[in-house]
């Protein structure tokens, strides 16, 4: 093991990726002569080329356009969107696109595409370029939307996703970028689909991803101070969800709070909720909370004081011990 | 470029395909024997014939929601493609698409699309692919006139230029975007021109001669092919039906119709033939019988294939 920040693990694992398979690419804006807007695809160019590391003009509907049609021929391309924000701009050729000629063309295509985009506040970007925008992309079947809390998961859930035969919506969080974690030195995977349960605990169930995922621990740990033994699930993957990762928890602890940096309001936590109510046996009826952001846009100076927080998760998992 | 006769014969016969193949469509569309929607091409036949009889098999066609010319001008294989159309279990794409969806990319049919302008980022990919490989083929991308005056045009024909992309974009300019008229949606007069601005040839044919379609994709694929870029091809045609099958086109004055209607594609090269004997004495005549019992076949295929299978509606979400 080492420590690894994240947004080189991301880098390594790209290395790596293109190495062992000569269809992998890269396209988006700024990846080569500039290194990634967040260093993510630094020195690549330089070891692969300008025909493996394409830099595009600020173009996003034609980005996702170029890694589709690629796809639909052989190549297995990996695609980054700046900020996540400006997914909006490749809507059409996420959703209508991407994620439908699989099916819609009768199953012959397989799509092994990867978009790359930085999510999130923490910042002070402003109201256009701090979004968490997974719920949209979540409910969009043919789509498969990642969000890795660590280094470790990046780098493993990014190599994943290159090797993956579906659209992958990666989902790096801006603000964990230059944050430190264990990786290790020999390669390996980490599956899309599969929740870690990054504490163990009895009292409750955190699920989490993302960012969140350190406010959560953080939670837990202040909370065990008081006696309330928490547990912490990061999803790692949004869509596919780990159902039963979820569910054998709350079985266990019988209270669920869901907490994401999204707006509250129709988001993942709405989605879980619903799913433990449906799906838990009649006999547990589980106390639950959710933990997102107001019904407001993200702001600038105020930012802080939107984001959810540590102390938000504490103050939901104190609502859910109640009785 | 000079045709031989064989070749001017396949490009006939290929436009009486498309044509009749629209008919029967639109008949049985009437007759309530297909669900959904549908729009034909009617009027563009030289198009697609022309443009395809440049094209080899795993040269790549991206279309739209006006499609079925191309698909089948590129050699889609009809019994398939007619049972996709009935909702047919047998069809290309298991019966999950219809009309506006049709692929099968063994023969470079790479999908149609009913996004107006969503096939031009992809044809991108696609030719990206073939120069990523070295290969020499190319991608040809129809769209409409109102395509072009969506963000993914100036996208596409700008990267496209950029790369020196191995595409050309043919558009069929044929003055209607659905129910309006191209004087009230472009200032400039036709698309071939907004190529300039793209640093890509623009070239402008009459769209309802063949042979001066053909010869102007001819040298537009030449040049894809040898590595030189794309080219933005507007062929100026008429639609001769509205925007889909049983559109009453109350928005578009009768005399466009008529005029429209007065350029027969098909019957303009028939002319051209009767001067040489290339089509022989029951030459149209076999053609049409030919293609008649391909479509016998093909609707025949379609209507006793079994339905979609509800089941199947799970599959395919995910690799």
């Amino acid at each position: 093991m080492r420590e690894t920040r994240y947004v080189k693990a991301i880098n390594e694992a790209l290395l790596e990726e293109m190495a062992r398979d000569e269809r992998v690419f890269i396209v988006g804006e700024d990846v080569g002569f500039g290194g990634g807007a967040f260093s993510a695809t630094r020195d690549l160019l330089q070891r692969f080329g300008e025909r493996r590391v394409r830099d595009t003009p600020i173009s996003e509907a034609a980005i996702v356009g170029i890694a589709t049609g690629a796809a639909m021929r052989g190549l297995r391309p990996v695609a980054e969107i700046m900020f996540a924000d400006f997914l909006t701009l490749s809507m059409d050729q996420i959703v209508n696109q991407l994620a439908k000629v699989r099916y819609m063309f009768g199953g012959t295509y397989r799509m092994p595409v990867v978009i790359r985009a930085a999510c999130g506040g923490g910042l002070n970007a402003g109201p256009q370029h701090s979004q968490s925008l997974e719920a949209w992309f979540a409910h969009v079947p043919g789509l498969e939307v990642v969000m890795p809390a660590t280094p470790h998961d990046a780098k493993g859930l990014l190599k994943s996703a290159i090797r993956d035969d579906n659209p992958v919506l990666f989902l790096e969080h801006k603000a964990l970028y230059a944050s430190k974690g264990d990786v290790p030195e020999e390669e390996y995977l980490v599956p899309i689909g599969e929740a870690d349960v990054k504490r163990t605990g009895k009292d409750v169930t955190i699920v989490t991803a993302s960012r969140m995922v350190h406010h959560s621990l953080e939670a837990a740990a202040a909370l065990a101070a008081e006696g309330i033994d928490a547990e912490v699930i990061d999803l790692r993957t949004i869509s596919p969800l780990d159902k039963d990762a979820i569910l054998r928890s709350v079985q266990k602890t019988s209270r669920l709070v869901v907490a994401h940096e999204a707006v509250k309001a129709f988001g993942f936590g709405a989605e879980i909720v619903a799913m433990i109510c449906e799906e838990l046996p009649a006999s547990i009826r589980p106390r639950v909370a959710r933990v997102g952001a107001p019904f407001a846009p993200v702001p600038f100076a105020q930012e802080k004081q939107y984001l959810p927080s540590a102390a938000d998760v504490v103050q939901a998992v104190k609502r859910v011990m109640v009785s | 470029m000079t045709e031989r006769a064989d070749e001017l014969l396949a490009i006939l016969a290929s436009m009486v395909r498309v044509r009749r193949v629209e008919e029967r469509l639109s008949e049985l569309f009437t007759q309530g024997k297909i669900p959904g929607f549908i729009h034909v091409s009617i009027g563009q036949e030289a198009v697609p014939a022309g443009v395809c009889s440049c094209l080899e098999r795993d040269d790549a066609v991206l279309t739209t929601h006006r499609g079925h010319g191309h698909a089948v001008a590129k050699g889609i294989d009809l019994k398939r493609f007619m049972a996709e159309i009935f909702g047919r279990r047998t069809g290309f794409c298991k019966g999950r698409s219809g009309s506006m969806h049709v692929a099968d990319p063994t023969a470079g049919v790479m999908g149609a699309n009913g996004i107006v302008g969503g096939g031009l980022p992809i044809a991108l990919g696609t030719a990206l692919a073939s120069q990523y490989r070295g290969e020499k083929t190319v991608t040809v991308c129809f769209f409409g006139d109102g395509a072009s005056n969506e963000g993914t045009f100036h996208e596409s024909l700008n990267i496209a230029a950029l790369w020196s992309l191995p595409v050309l974009f043919c558009c069929e300019n044929n003055d209607w975007a659905q129910f309006t008229p191209q004087s009230r949606y472009m200032k400039v007069e036709g698309v071939a021109r907004r190529a300039d601005s793209y640093g890509m040839p623009g070239v402008s044919v009459d769209g309802s001669d063949v042979l001066a379609v053909r010869r102007a994709a001819a040298e537009a694929v030449a040049r894809a092919r040898r590595g030189e870029g794309p080219t933005l091809l507007e062929c100026k045609v008429r639609r001769w039906f509205g925007h889909y099958v049983g559109d009453p086109q109350k928005y578009r004055p009768a005399d466009d119709v008529k005029a429209a209607k007065a350029l027969d594609p098909i019957e303009r090269l028939v002319s051209r033939l009767a001067g040489s004997n290339a089509l022989g004495t029951d030459g149209m005549q076999a053609i049409e019988s030919r293609i008649q019992a391909e479509i016998d076949a093909a609707v025949a295929f379609a209507a006793e294939s079994p339905p979609a299978d509800p089941a199947d509606l799970h599959r395919d979400v995910y690799a």
